[in-house]
């Protein structure tokens, strides 16, 4: 037990509880506890209307050791914003090596969609605080509808097939390069499968003053229909096929964290065999992802070679 | 030494904000309120005001960035009107809801379509069912004086519920008036520093706010804010009351002016209550038995004051500048309420009248006067009434 602990140097103290109301293999929960391990009471957290309103815990019950303020769908980013604002009024320190952590967590419809407004005003007007989207690709909670941040060919229950219009076809917005164009002093992806690499981030978010923003690529067994012991390894290969490349954006500068840039990525199909939310897609359209996955990953590669 | 001072109701709001000492003020800019956030930007850049303003991107950031602050246990301000306050309207339900006394200041101003900037009560009369507080300025002064009362109220223990502030579009926001600007010494004393003792959003304290609440729980939830609005009655009379002894200002939830041996007594609210004020004199004069009666706080609606009103009178005249389309205006419905039970109680009528910044003249009141002249003698034929509509044009 105590040589598991110390190779995955995590924090042993657990914020986030037991008996919160996730999905089995829900890497969202995954997400809050590596983030509640990092920034434990030191944090105040922001939540919209989405999964994790209902992870955390219907009232009287709680699954933070954290203040904990639920909020409307489209206001995150407004009210991460009045809470730091509050609290620098009150004399409190906020981000900084020992600063008190305002973090809004919010998903990928809650970010890309209703939420873009206020992420923007939030990264605009340089609030010290923290904004994670947890990326789970749709609006799972309202029950799988595909959001901006859904993947070309995916299923849905608002893109599900039929005789004349096939599936999703558009590709996934590009939520961090939006949130980059707001020249914010940091911005990163991350990914459950690397939580040693998450926890830098989250660690490298509270030293740095300004904004922050972080993608975190969370696998939903419920809505991707893939099978609950396989968001891990799911998230993994998200990386390993440059669908969800892991960097970081610091000052103006890009980093390539993973995967390797000296070699080929693996290929795409290994990522979406897992999912039923794939199994639709024909040859062709696997060509169409597959392909537009490495040309992002071209684009990301020439971004951090000539902004290195 | 209260000071003096020549000023726009915008500028009463202002100073108002100003001697309350808010820690957070978040705004967007709208007409006609724009200067309210205008003049604290001043304030704050010449270092007269210690807040964090907050410069945000839209009306419902302001208010979702004013829950934030609040819910973090500071004193919170901001202003609005209009589309404005219309796009606030679902935070302003969670403002209430989390039980966070933020004050807001309204430039009262009407819906669009069409687009019109100028003043009725459609924008803050829509928010009634929010759970806000709401009180109605007639002049600056009471613009002034009603934000400082409303921080008072809403921050009550017994109440802790938003308040919102409404003074008329450019009849007020933008009109010129003397106002008496309290000493800060007085304000700090009748206002005291916010402290909250409930729960808030403290590092030192983990507290999850707003969960999911079952239907097991949610009505009772509800129920607090119901009964919290009903506590703010007695807490409005004791302000109202702290507030004469401190300013020497007296204000009524509901303000009579000779009402006495009325016959007809207009009801109305904000700057509107002038005019009748004037045109009550001059009928008087004429031995018309008329009165009228001011609207200063709409919510808690003043039903014991209503009552008390229509025992004295035979005609209520509701004068409005709203319309609950299918229905009438909502201060009649209001009034209907108060009443619906009484065994004997006056006719009620509803003049919507001086909507999007239609002005209210004597000749209009007269029409008023007429139709409710008219009731009295004949009976009832019409209960709600469009007054100085051009037919012309229709």
């Amino acid at each position: 037990m105590e040589n598991i602990r110390r190779r995955l140097s995590l924090p042993f103290e657990e914020n986030f509880y037991a008996g919160h109301t996730a999905c089995q293999g829900c890497a969202a929960a995954l997400g809050l506890r590596y983030v509640l391990k990092a920034y434990g009471k030191k944090a105040i957290f922001a939540i919209p209307a989405c999964c994790s309103t209902i992870i955390a815990g219907p009232w009287p019950y709680s699954a933070f050791n954290a203040p904990l303020f639920h909020t409307a769908f489209e206001t995150t980013g407004a009210v991460i914003g009045g809470i730091e604002a509050a609290l620098k009024a009150k004399g409190y320190k906020v981000k900084g090596e020992d600063g008190i952590m305002v973090v809004g967590w919010a998903g990928d419809g809650g970010t890309a969609d209703i939420g873009l407004q206020a992420l923007s005003g939030f990264l605009e007007r340089g609030h010290d605080g923290l904004y994670i989207m947890y990326d789970n690709e749709a609006y799972m909670n309202t029950g799988i509808q595909r959001s901006s941040s859904t993947p070309y060919g995916a299923w849905t229950t608002n893109t599900p097939g039929g005789k004349k219009h096939f599936l999703e076809r558009r590709h996934k917005k590009k939520v961090i390069d939006i949130v980059i164009a707001h020249k914010i002093p940091y911005a990163a992806t991350a990914s459950v499968a690397f939580p040693e690499d998450f926890m830098r981030k989250l660690k490298k978010a509270q030293r740095i003053e300004g904004p922050s923003f972080i993608q975190l690529f969370a696998p939903c067994p419920t809505g991707w229909r893939s099978p609950t012991d396989k968001s891990i390894e799911l998230a993994r290969l998200a990386v390993q096929t440059a669908y969800f490349p892991l960097f970081e954006y610091e000052n103006g500068k890009y980093k390539i964290n993973m995967p390797s840039t000296k070699k080929e990525p693996k290929p795409l199909e290994e990522f979406l065999k897992l999912q039923g939310r794939f199994k639709y897609m024909t040859k062709e359209d696997i060509e169409v992802l597959q392909e537009w996955v490495l040309r992002e990953w071209e684009e990301l590669k020439k971004k951090a070679e000539v902004f290195g | 030494m209260p000071i003096r001072k020549v000023m726009k109701g915008n500028e009463a709001a202002a100073w108002a904000a100003k001697l309350a000492k808010p820690k957070v003020v978040a705004a967007f800019p709208i007409t006609p309120s724009t200067l309210v956030p205008e003049k604290i930007s001043e304030f704050v850049a010449d270092g007269e005001m210690d807040a964090e303003f907050i410069k945000v991107e839209s009306e419902h950031s302001a208010i979702s960035a004013c829950v934030g602050a609040s819910a973090a246990g500071v004193r919170v301000f901001t202003a609005t009107a209009s589309q404005g306050l219309a796009l606030m309207h679902e935070i302003l339900f969670i403002a209430a809801g989390m039980r966070l006394p933020i004050v807001m200041a309204i430039g009262n101003r009407s819906l669009s379509a069409p687009i019109n900037i100028w003043n009725d009560w459609q924008d803050t009369i829509s928010e009634r069912d929010t759970g806000w507080l709401q009180f109605y300025a007639e002049n600056n002064q009471e613009a002034l004086d009603l934000v400082l009362a409303a921080f008072k109220v809403a921050e009550d223990e017994r109440v802790l519920l938003p308040a919102m502030v409404g003074f008329d579009a450019f009849i007020l926001t933008h009109t010129v008036e003397p106002v008496e600007i309290p000493d800060q010494e007085v304000v700090d004393e009748f206002l005291g520093e916010y402290v909250p003792k409930h729960a808030y959003l403290d590092p030192e304290r983990p507290i999850t706010q707003g969960a999911l609440g079952f239907p097991a729980h949610y009505m009772e939830a509800r129920y607090t804010v119901w009964e919290a609005m009903e506590n703010a009655r007695e807490v409005i009379k004791e302000v109202f009351a702290e507030f004469e002894k401190k300013f020497g200002r007296k204000y009524h939830i509901i303000e009579e002016y000779r009402t006495d041996d009325a016959e007809i007594i207009l009801v109305t609210m904000g700057s509107l209550a002038g005019t009748v004020k004037e045109f009550v004199d001059k009928k008087r004069e004429e031995d018309v038995r008329i009165g009228a009666a001011k609207i200063t706080v709409y919510r808690p609606f003043p039903i014991e004051e209503i009552r008390a009103l229509a025992k004295k009178t035979k005609i209520l005249a509701i004068l409005e500048k709203d319309i609950s389309f299918g229905s009438g205006g909502a201060v009649y419905a209001d009034v209907g309420r108060a009443l619906i039970n009484e065994k004997e109680r006056p006719v009620v009528l509803d003049f919507i009248i001086g909507l999007g910044g239609r002005d209210v003249t004597f000749e209009n009141l007269e029409e008023v006067v007429d139709i409710a002249e008219k009731a009295l003698g004949e009976g009832v034929e019409e209960e709600i009434h469009w007054i100085g509509l051009r037919k012309e044009i229709l």
